[in-house]
């Protein structure tokens, strides 16, 4: 009894939470992928058409279908408005994570850190509104964009700021773990200070850099509360980055609890969901893929 | 107490408060199907009302869909509840869609929906509800109040919001382009404007923004001089923020939906589930549209489906 309780007790437990937890993943997957897939199988479109058409007029009722299911707008909104972020957010936190680790390690983790650790807790909601209150007007009046100030760039901020606090934590952690041999070899050889972080430090920790990269593009892929307050849900291509637009998440979350369930608008928008869901595989893939490549630089083979 | 410990007994107590309130919530909303997401439980069976005899209602209904009709059913159920104290009522939003896919499948007892069951469900669990006319909801369009635009004609209204007219001076208002506010295409508001104020032209939304929610549109049109949209009259009593618009000279009020002279109106559903025992939803169903009740429904902008004259019935019809 004892041997049971000091051993096999907390390894059952374990291994029954983390079972469920794989299965529950599984079970989400294969929910999306049948329910994704009707729109190919049961109603007959195209992948092809689905991807690259920007004729979106579904039917809306039950058993009904022929009509068009092209997402094009909705899929180049949300690479736009991600794409965007990523550069306005990628230099901002990269510099963060050099300054926290690097540059003034005493001030950054005591001060800065924890500051960018709020950031994270702070709910989508609460970027989106005062995006849609502070950053939306301004970027009507001092753009004079054409629709009231929604646009991909009022997106492309929002975003920005959402994944800023992902991408520096990751990268911060990078940093500090390059092995502190090679910073006073640097040292030892003449560099500056400057000089080390640029040709040591940073390439170094690249690969973990990325990674925070690539994770901040996900969670910007997934965020749909935020970016459909200030997107302005036109369903159009943007002419520039002050045009409204729209996104796969935006475009989810408006119509799916209206359209009629099992219809092909519904089914359409179930596709999205599937899409969302293999371009946030396709983000963990690459993420193990640099890290895998980084390893076997690291062994030296 | 060291800091670990401190942090450790804080994490605890928060952890405590969370599973509780977890618990507290679970209890509740079991029986009643709280979520507007859950289908699994069968709430239908669990209406229990007393003899008839008894005048007071008792026994728990749940109700689900429509968010233009959610602040009224909100409304009815609190005073319904003052009323009957041993009957309890949850409503719950979520879109006309998931309303009435929830009363079929039997997760909730009404179902609300802005259109009729038969435009969002198939044909056989179509015909396994009933329908119950509530009320009547009136759509306005409606226009910044700095623009002077106070009445268009069908025919400019269409133009406008199909993009063929892309700027105000073209039906009498100032020199700015024309800033169109919509809502989803499976919107129900969108659908019966569609309808009734456009004769069935699809709208542009190539060149419109498109808000989730009725209350982000009044906001839009409030803050952008320029802009147009349209909501449920419902959402002007209490705002007079914008202008509402009148269609070829009638404005939109109840009086003229009840006269028939405004046309842009349908009627909000409640569904029931046939078969089931919905003694106690029927019941608050027939207070919402009793006469006790249509001061209070008409003070919040919705109309009383026995007012409608024949005249504006007749018009309506498809």
């Amino acid at each position: 009894m004892n041997r049971f309780k000091n051993e096999y007790a907390g390894r059952i437990l374990v291994t029954i939470c983390g079972g469920f937890l794989i299965v529950l993943t599984l079970i989400i997957a294969i929910f999306l992928i049948v329910r994704g897939s009707v729109t190919f199988t049961q109603f007959h479109h195209s992948v092809a058409e689905f991807l690259f058409s920007s004729d979106w007029s579904p039917e809306d009722s039950a058993g009904a279908y022929g009509g068009g299911v092209g997402s094009a707008i909705y899929i180049v909104g949300s690479l736009l408005t991600c794409g965007l972020a990523l550069l306005i957010a990628a230099p901002f936190s990269i510099a963060a994570a050099v300054f926290i680790t690097e540059i003034s390690p005493e001030l950054g983790t005591k001060l800065f850190q924890p500051a960018v650790e709020i950031f994270v807790g702070i709910p989508s909601v609460v970027y989106g509104w005062v995006g849609m209150t502070v950053l939306v007007p301004w970027i009507r009046d001092a753009f004079n964009a054409p629709m009231g100030g929604y646009s991909v760039l009022a997106a492309g901020i929002v975003l920005a700021v959402m994944i800023f606090p992902t991408i520096t934590t990751v990268a911060a952690d990078s940093i500090r773990s390059v092995s502190d041999n090679y910073r006073k070899a640097a040292y030892g050889l003449g560099s500056t200070r400057w000089q080390m972080i640029w040709h040591i430090s940073l390439p170094a920790a690249m690969p973990g850099i990325l990674t925070g990269i690539i994770l901040g593009l996900a969670r910007a892929f997934g965020e749909a509360l935020a970016v459909a307050m200030v997107i302005g849900k036109t369903r159009a291509f943007p002419d520039s980055i002050l045009s409204p637009t729209n996104n796969l998440t935006s475009a989810i979350a408006s119509d799916m609890g209206n359209s009629a369930n099992g219809g092909e608008m519904n089914m359409a928008l179930w596709s999205m969901a599937l899409l969302l869901f293999l371009i946030s595989i396709a983000c963990i893939l690459v993420i193990h893929l640099i890290s895998a490549r980084s390893q076997k630089k690291m062994l030296g083979k | 107490m060291t800091r670990e410990k401190v942090l450790r007994a804080a994490a605890l107590v928060i952890t405590g408060i969370m599973a509780a309130g977890a618990v507290g919530c679970g209890s509740s909303a079991g029986s009643t199907t709280t979520a507007a997401g859950s289908t699994t439980t069968k709430a239908a069976g669990s209406t229990t009302t007393k003899a008839a005899s008894a005048a007071k209602v008792s026994g728990q209904i749940t109700a689900a869909g429509s968010s233009a009709l959610l602040p009224l059913v909100q409304d009815a159920a609190d005073a319904f509840m003052a009323e009957n104290p041993d009957c309890v009522i949850s409503v719950n939003g979520g879109g006309s869609g998931q309303g009435l896919k929830q009363v079929s499948d039997g997760a909730v007892n009404i179902g609300n929906s802005d259109v009729f069951a038969e435009d969002k469900l198939d044909a056989d669990a179509a015909a396994q509800l009933e329908d119950h006319e509530v009320c009547t909801v009136t759509m306005a369009p409606i226009v910044n109040k700095d623009l002077g635009v106070t009445n268009l004609s069908t025919d400019d209204l269409v133009k406008i919001f199909t993009g063929e007219i892309t700027n105000w001076s073209a039906v009498g208002g100032p020199d700015e382009n024309i800033m169109l506010i919509t809502r989803p295409s499976s919107s129900g508001t969108r659908t019966l404007f569609k309808e009734w104020a456009l004769n069935g032209a699809e709208e542009s939304s190539s060149s419109a923004l498109e808000t989730d929610d009725s209350g982000t549109l009044l906001q839009n049109v409030a803050d952008n001089k320029n802009a147009i949209g349209y909501v449920a009259l419902s959402y002007l009593v209490s705002n007079s923020s914008v202008q509402a618009v009148s269609i070829d000279g009638v404005a939109p009020t109840l009086e003229n939906t009840y006269n028939g002279s405004y046309k842009v109106w349908g009627y909000e559903h409640m569904y029931t589930k046939k078969g089931a025992d919905n003694t106690a939803a029927e019941a608050f169903i027939n207070y919402m549209m009793g006469d006790a009740y249509s001061s209070k429904l008409e003070g919040m902008g919705y109309g009383v489906s026995s007012k409608m004259t024949q005249n504006a019935i007749d018009a309506h019809k498809k």
